[in-house]
């Protein structure tokens, strides 16, 4: 339990350009094994672009990405899922023409590769064994109303959580959530909460892009804010609406100053 | 049954056969426009090997399953690394590449065609199109099925999925093409007669249109498709000669009335087709519908606003 061991995923010195633009410069920080960790900043301070450095659909142009030690960028974005990182998406990416347990059978795709595994029928004869565990999982997780219902009919908030369950069903060591409050209403952020505290109660390490403060103050114990690309503030979810920095990527270097002398309130 | 109604067996089993063909790689968002040459395949490898070396229709048969799999699979790897329009137009070539290849070959009859020796009645293509209908409805009950028609709904986010969506790709569109050589060569042995110009682009675009007017998300809509278009045609010959009477004598015009002629047949089954793509471009049998005839007494409304709080 001491020094490297714990920690799970780990950036060095990661940058990312696209032509001329740099879009991640020099970033750097650990998550924890276990952590509920947020990674905010304004729009377009490259949130996501570390998302989809992680999950394999960008190669970082300079930098190290590790999990568990290891380096994870030889693997092809198809292979990382099977090291146990899985994600959900900003904009819900469920395939809207299957059904929910079907949605959620495909995320135990990477424990299911074989050729047996492929050409075995799921649901002709009675349930298999992959459709029985995607129910229980959907059980557990309290959205077992309409496991056959095609994803396209359902609320947004019920298709939100559906797309966390799918990425749950790869069994993940560290889940990434892109926005997964984005578009939902207080109760349903609430009940989102609820949902998310419960999967890192069971061993998952989460780390979230997300602009909702509530839910990051709620749900994260630490944060990491980027802006323009570059790490401004590691720390605490308690004092980051306190931090000069994150004041000033927020609000502006006038506004800051007036925002540090009254009542601070970010976003 | 009369020879005309075992003649429509005949080709309605080979078309069922085509449907799923095409349906295997459309299924997994690759549209195939080159049916014809794959079914051109089967057939010429059926005639050849019972014209010259007497080979039964029972040897023929997996033998042209085995020859449009294995050109299937050479054309699907470097075929599938284009998209879209482009796809299209790379399967179309295809098609035309072997047409003419066969055109062009002494020992396949050139522009005179083969004569197949081993005769089979509508039974067996009929039994082919069965087979073929449970295999595919099996296949789509797979994990394969699975991956095949999540690679259709969004191929990046399958591939983190962990999906070799490549893989699935080209192996949804070699078995599609073994089962395209497998009704070249059930055509073959019906009508005892291949020539090249049988397998024409028409074919190719008629095999498509029944997949994505039947619909690409089940297992039921190329069958669908398929049945509804081979016997549309059919139909509309024995009402026709009825109908031109009826408007006819809507105008009020007496006397002798002329036979339609043949053509008007393809103008009313093109504009079906129009039709069709205005009110029901996903095709006629979808996955919500297929859902609702299964279970049509799940209150599924209410259910929706219990969760939706």
């Amino acid at each position: 339990m001491s020094g490297s061991s714990d920690v799970l995923l780990s950036l060095s010195g990661v940058w990312k350009k696209f032509g001329g633009l740099t879009v991640t410069s020099d970033v750097s920080f650990d998550v924890p094994r276990g952590a509920r960790m947020a990674l905010i900043g304004p729009n377009g301070a490259g949130k996501t672009t570390i998302f989809n450095l992680i999950s394999g659909f960008y190669e970082p142009t300079a930098g190290k990405i590790e999990l568990e030690g290891r380096s994870i960028l030889d693997y092809p974005s198809r292979k990382r899922i099977g090291l146990g990182i899985a994600r959900s998406f900003q904009n819900i990416r469920l395939m809207p023409h299957l059904s929910v347990v079907e949605n959620v059978m495909l995320g135990q795709q990477v424990h299911a590769n074989s050729v047996l595994d492929m050409l075995k029928p799921l649901s002709l004869f009675g349930r298999s064994r992959w459709r029985a565990e995607a129910e229980a999982l959907l059980e557990e997780m309290g959205l077992d109303t309409y496991p056959g219902e095609v994803v396209a009919t359902l609320p947004y908030g019920v298709r939100k959580k559906i797309e966390v369950v799918r990425a749950l069903a790869a069994r993940p060591k560290l889940l990434l959530l892109d926005e997964p409050a984005a578009g939902l209403n207080g109760a349903e952020t609430q009940s989102l909460t609820e949902f998310l505290k419960g999967i890192s109660r069971s061993g998952v390490t989460l780390l979230v892009v997300e602009h909702d403060m509530g839910l990051v103050r709620e749900l994260c114990d630490t944060a990491v804010v980027l802006n323009f690309g570059k790490k401004i503030y590691e720390g605490s979810t308690a004092h980051v609406q306190e931090d000069p920095l994150v004041l000033e990527a927020y609000l502006g270097p006038n506004h800051a100053k007036a925002a540090k002398s009254g009542a601070s309130h970010v976003a | 049954m009369s020879g005309y109604w075992t003649g429509i067996l005949t080709i309605l089993a080979i078309n069922v056969i085509m449907a799923y063909a095409i349906f295997l790689p459309v299924a997994t968002g690759q549209l195939n426009l080159g049916g014809a040459g794959f079914q051109a395949l089967g057939a010429y490898t059926a005639a050849y090997f019972s014209a010259n070396y007497g080979l039964t229709v029972w040897l023929t048969l997996p033998l042209s399953i085995l020859v449009g799999g294995a050109v299937g699979i050479a054309i699907a790897l470097p075929l599938l690394r284009t998209k879209g329009v482009y796809l299209v137009l790379a399967t179309f070539a295809l098609a035309e590449v072997i047409g003419g290849a066969i055109l062009n070959t002494e020992a396949l009859g050139g522009a005179m065609g083969l004569s197949v020796p081993d005769y089979v009645d509508y039974p067996v293509p009929m039994g082919a199109a069965v087979l073929v209908t449970l295999f595919c409805f099996y296949l789509m009950a797979t994990r394969f099925g699975l991956a095949m028609r999540a690679a259709h709904d969004d191929e990046v986010v399958t591939d983190l999925l962990g999906v070799s969506v490549r893989g699935v790709r080209v192996a949804a569109f070699a078995i599609g093409a073994a089962l395209a050589g497998l009704a070249g060569a059930l055509y073959a042995h019906s009508y005892s007669f291949v020539e090249s110009q049988s397998f024409n682009a028409t074919l190719s675009i008629y095999v498509l249109l029944y997949v994505l007017l039947g619909g690409t998300q089940t297992a039921l809509g190329p069958l669908f498709g398929a049945v509804f278009f081979t016997l549309l045609p059919e139909v509309l010959r024995s009402i026709l000669p009825e109908f031109k009477s009826w408007i006819v004598l809507a105008f009020g015009a007496g006397g002798n009335v002329s036979p339609p002629d043949e053509s008007w047949r393809f103008v009313i089954l093109g504009l079906l087709t129009v039709l069709m793509m205005i009110f029901r471009p996903e095709g006629l049998i979808t996955r919500t519908l297929v859902d609702r005839l299964c279970s049509p007494f799940t209150p599924r409304r209410r259910v929706l606003r219990e969760v939706a709080v």
